[in-house]
């Protein structure tokens, strides 16, 4: 393979740069990092434009910026499911995550779990609602891996054995340590870089490409003669067939958005509630970024990309349009677009290991300063996890593995979202809810082979393909509102609410005091 | 700056909860972005075509400017009693 010297130059240039600035973090809005609310919230204390930064990071992530074109690549009008997921789920934010946010203030809750731990004296409930959480970050971070792979690969770098994963194994443990270092704050500043070189990236492709391509009906009709001819014949406009898994998919993603822990860890580290409310109207910036960024898949068949490997069309495709210094500005932003969340995830499921595992099953009494030493550790070894599982295991099962953590973690929503409102659900009965919502869901993916998550369903007659997670949380809420009543009819105990109605309400964050005494959280 | 949050042992007495009586009708207008995008039937077609993106294409991005106007007007239409802060 030929490396070309410019483009590799340029991606390494980026990546020292960010490295610094994960490294300065630390010393960045100072504060005490012996903290768990510090290391893993950065003291909540993110403005508006931190958070916008922040969560846009966070949520579009490397992988999303090569899997959404490579399905548009590969399946045409199908994969543009995500415009309408990233459309509906601010409204959802809107509604809900204000609720979250001051709920989680009032209490000082670090994670969903300690939310649900209160609302329904439920460390059981809690605990499956941690597991979850963390079991669906996992194969998440090893996919922004993926990410850094494709565009290693695209700049030429390979080789055999070590070599080929040693650039990879670098990457990750340079941002193994400063997120140890600095937390939170690594990735809120890091964030800035990577939006930026994102959306210049997007916005040159998109009017540079069509331009050097001959237009958008150029790039369209392209599209619609090549896309019948795929081993599976895909279209350029959805078909009757697909409108059900289109938009079960949209919902049902866009309901679980916001259940993953790393999406929580962003919201709960806004500085007071108005942030919140404010980031969810402004947050569509990047959906209309990512619609764009999908249709670099139709730009890649114009431009006569052909891959067995769908993940490499957009690579491919700057390969061919970019000149080198760019190729390397544009690999260098998929690539740190990847170490953004990987930092995010890794410290979401940190903070839930550490709050709702360790803490409350084996040192109830820990002093925030072990907690936040323990969650540092538990960082390290979920990424180096990750690591391990791109390294040894499959690709495809990584990607299997994600679409099923997908199904698993809307399963939490009953007892997070609906926690929020009402208080009328028994702990048992949603922890009965969300069991049969992982096991139906699992088995429903598995009668796929794991290779997709929509199924075909046939109710009453009537038949239809539709996002496996959505069918199994309406299960889940099924069996969670016939079992409340049960319960409550064998007394069964309820559980003790530290929460009350106004706590959902509180609006700015009560006076904060500068580092003094012991701080509890 | 150092901003270590302390939690006393007790919450303190909440501030006055700021619901305002009639402003959550303004909520129901988030609804709109759903009604627009989870019915494909409404817009699985290829013509009207705009600047080459056929009809599918652009009115999917055009929801997501429909989708950011409806969130902003509820924004400041449910935040309006505190503008003057």
């Amino acid at each position: 393979m030929n490396i070309n010297g410019v483009a590799l130059s340029v991606f390494i240039f980026f990546f020292l740069l960010v490295t610094v600035l994960g490294f300065v973090a630390a010393r960045w809005r100072r504060a005490d990092l012996r903290h768990l609310n510090e290391w893993g919230l950065g003291g909540r204390s993110f403005g508006t434009v931190i958070t916008w930064f922040l969560l846009g990071g966070d949520l579009y992530t490397a992988y999303t910026f090569v899997a959404v074109p490579a399905l548009v690549f590969g399946t045409g009008a199908p994969g543009m499911f995500a415009l309408p997921y990233t459309i509906i789920v601010y409204p959802l934010v809107f509604l809900i995550m204000p609720r979250l946010w001051s709920v989680a203030h009032r209490h000082q809750y670090v994670t969903p779990s300690d939310f649900v731990r209160g609302r329904y004296g439920s460390p059981g409930l809690a605990l499956a609602v941690a597991l979850t959480g963390i079991l669906a970050t996992m194969p998440y971070i090893a996919l922004q891996l993926v990410g850094i792979q494709v565009v290693l690969q695209a700049m030429g770098i390979s080789g055999s054995g070590v070599a080929r994963d040693l650039p990879l194994f670098l990457a990750f443990a340079i941002l193994a340590v400063y997120t140890y270092q600095s937390g939170l704050r690594a990735p809120a500043l890091i964030a800035f870089v990577k939006d930026a070189l994102i959306y210049i990236t997007v916005l040159v492709a998109i009017f540079y490409i069509p331009h050097k391509l001959g237009g958008w009906s150029h790039i369209f009709g392209a599209a619609q003669a090549t896309l019948p001819h795929r081993a599976k014949p895909a279209s350029l406009i959805l078909t009757p067939k697909q409108y059900v898994s289109y938009s079960t998919l949209a919902l049902g993603s866009a309901l679980a958005l916001f259940m993953y822990p790393h999406s929580i860890t962003g919201v709960l580290s806004a500085r007071d509630r108005n942030v919140v409310r404010r980031n969810a109207a402004i947050l569509p910036a990047y959906s209309f970024l990512l619609g764009l960024i999908a249709l670099l898949g139709y730009m890649a068949i114009a431009a006569g990309v052909k891959t067995s490997n769908a993940n490499q069309a957009v690579p491919l495709l700057f390969n061919l349009t970019f000149p080198s210094w760019f190729r390397g500005f544009a690999f260098a932003a998929v690539a740190i677009g990847a170490l953004v969340p990987a930092a995010i995830m890794s410290i979401a499921a940190a903070n839930l290991f550490t709050r709702n595992v360790y803490r409350e099953f084996f040192r109830p009494d820990a002093t925030p300063a072990e907690e936040a030493g323990v969650a540092r550790l538990v960082s390290l070894v979920v990424k180096l996890g990750a690591l391990a599982f791109i390294l040894l295991v499959k690709q495809d099962f990584a990607i299997q593995f994600q679409l099923l953590g997908g199904v698993w973690v809307l399963q939490t929503f009953p007892a997070i979202v609906l926690g929020l409102y009402t208080r009328w659900f028994h702990r048992w009965a949603l922890l009965c809810g969300w069991a049969v919502g992982m096991a139906s869901g699992t088995w429903m993916a598995a009668t796929q082979h794991f290779k997709q998550s929509t199924v075909p369903f046939n109710l009453f007659g009537i038949k239809f393909t539709a996002y496996a997670a959505l069918a199994a949380f309406v299960l889940n809420l099924l069996v969670a509102m016939v079992l409340t009543p049960l319960f409550n009819a064998m007394r069964a105990p309820s559980g003790s609410d530290e929460t009350t109605p106004p706590d959902y309400e509180v609006e700015a964050a009560p006076p904060i005091r500068v580092g003094t005494g012991e701080p509890s959280l | 700056m150092a901003t270590a949050v302390n939690q006393p042992p007790s919450p303190p007495p909440p501030p006055p909860r700021a619901r305002r009586a009639g402003s959550s009708w303004w909520y129901l207008l988030l609804l709109v972005p759903f009604v627009g995008t989870l019915w494909p039937p409404f817009y699985a077609k290829a013509t009207p075509r705009l600047g080459g993106f056929p009809f599918f294409y652009w009115y999917q991005f055009l929801m997501v400017l429909v989708g950011v106007a409806v969130t902003v007007v509820v924004y400041l239409a449910t935040t309006r009693r505190r503008a003057g802060r």
